[in-house]
């Protein structure tokens, strides 16, 4: 346990270890597969990887990690798009830094900013806004992307362009939406899951009513966890009592930053500005239904999709990335046959390889790198 | 860019706009408070709130306990010293020293 004395209550972690182990032992002889549970926040799975979350836990407990990183899931062809805005004339493209290396199928923006495209990372899409201000002699794109947790910051961002009268500020909207990305995942037919570590950020925004679904109609727990590790052991908890006691509920871990039905202000601002697609193009997992959001036509001023051409062409990820498997849990990075070897968090292929919060760049930092390479070579 | 990181608002800096100055670590930025305040708490009681902020907007009030340890564990994660890059590069491309 050497990693348990970081903890804020190392007393705790031990006591719910302990706990945790009692219950495995007691439901794992009932069981021929471990007990799977998804983490569907990217958040989460940085911290279980820093803090070795994964190995101070039973090995009966299989953590999945899910597709809840928004960098790792953009696909190719939505980046070429950012690329082919960047490069317009009289432009200026702003983005979060973490979005500069995913590649795309020509290059990523760190390599279009190099041969010359004006792009400029920005901390806030308020930022962008202001460039907008300060250069209204050109336009202003923001590269908008993320879950819920970052949608009402760029709705509101929209909305204080229009109170303030702005017309060279727009949003390439790339929002996805955490509710039918954990239905696909529930509906993949080569996916077993027993529970859910839900996101603590985004359902600090929507709440905790949206996930009833889960308990209800595919009967698997769902605990909304902070990302503290103590946050997370005391969630893997209380997955694993619901699952030893035959409950499948909603439970709220993290109710110190989540009210049961989310932040008011933000959800209507999201409601005002934004709209479902008919689907969205996830990288490794295809495309799913109503899984992002579009501005709405009231706002097409500001949307980008609707202001310039953008090319919107569909690329294939390359053949060697097994990042859809590794996203749905199916196989693990190490698995993927450049894993550490063509791709590496210097030279990525996938995405998933791009962000600390990205599982195969997670285990290629705090992974034991040696051991993985022994297992794949001796496959 | 999902984590967020705690500040204290020091000073409100536009009330139409519901804009506040957040000391976050030592570094001062405008944060977007509307998501914060209702009623029971206008934009003009703001001062002192710790906060949790994403992107520059302020979506959770925090107690300053609970700041504390989160900024610790951010650290850790080496969020914190991302976040504060992110902020300072923000702030030098539009001119404004923080
Ligand atoms: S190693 Fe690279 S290509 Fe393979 S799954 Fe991970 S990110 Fe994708």
């Amino acid at each position: 346990m050497k990693y348990v004395d970081e903890f804020r209550d190392p007393e705790k972690a031990k006591f719910l270890l302990r706990e945790i182990d009692k219950i495995v032992a007691a439901i794992a002889s009932e069981r021929d597969r471990p007990i799977s549970i998804m983490e569907v926040c990217g958040g989460h799975t940085h911290s279980i990887f820093k803090y070795g979350i994964e190995t101070i836990l039973p090995d009966a407990i299989e953590l999945i990690h899910g597709p809840g990183c928004p960098v790792c899931v953009l696909p190719m062809g939505r980046v070429d798009d950012c690329v082919a805005l960047a490069e317009m004339p009289n432009m200026i493209f702003t983005t979060f830094g973490d979005a500069m290396r995913v590649p795309g199928s020509r290059k990523s923006l760190m390599q279009a900013r190099a041969e010359g495209a004006d792009v400029r990372m920005v901390y806030s899409p308020l930022d962008a806004l202001e460039l907008a201000r300060q250069n209204p002699e050109k336009e202003v794109v923001f590269f908008g992307l993320g879950f819920e947790t970052t949608m009402p910051s760029t709705a509101l961002t929209i909305l204080q362009g229009e109170a303030d009268g702005i017309s060279n500020f727009s949003l390439f909207c790339n929002h996805i939406t955490i509710i039918p990305t954990i239905k696909a995942i529930l509906d993949s037919p080569d996916l077993q899951l027993d529970g859910f570590l839900g996101p603590g950020h985004v359902s600090m925004v929507i709440g905790t009513d949206p996930y009833r679904f889960i308990s209800e109609h595919y009967k698997r727990p769902l605990v909304v966890a902070g990302f503290e590790p103590l946050d997370v052991l005391h969630s893997v908890w209380m997955v694993l009592k619901q699952i030893a006691e035959g409950r499948a509920e909603i439970e709220n871990q993290y109710n110190r930053i989540v009210p049961d039905d989310g932040n008011n202000v933000a959800l209507e601002s999201v409601s005002k500005v934004f709209q479902l697609r008919e689907f969205f193009e996830w990288r490794g997992l295809g495309s799913i239904d109503h899984s992002g959001v579009r501005v709405r036509d009231a706002y097409a001023a500001y949307d980008a999709e609707k202001k310039f051409s953008v090319p919107a062409i569909k690329i294939a990820d390359p053949k060697s990335c097994q990042c859809g498997e590794v996203l749905k849990g199916v196989i693990k990075p190490w698995d993927c046959k450049v894993f550490g070897r063509a791709c590496k968090p210097e030279t990525p292929l996938g995405a998933l390889m791009v962000s600390s919060e990205g599982a195969c760049a997670a285990y290629y930092q705090y992974g034991d790198i040696e051991k993985i390479h022994e297992t794949t070579d001796a496959a | 860019m999902c984590l967020g990181i705690p500040g204290q608002i020091v000073e409100i800096t536009d009330k139409t706009r519901k804009l506040g100055l957040v000391d976050v670590s030592g570094v001062k930025r405008e944060v977007n408070l509307a998501c914060i305040v209702n009623e029971e708490h206008p934009v003009a009681d703001c001062v002192g709130d710790w906060v949790l902020v994403h992107v520059g907007f302020a979506m959770s009030r925090i107690d300053e306990a609970e700041a504390a340890e989160t900024l610790k564990i951010l650290e850790q994660l080496g969020e914190v010293q991302d976040e504060l890059a992110a902020m300072r590069a923000s702030a030098e491309a539009l001119g404004k020293a923080s």
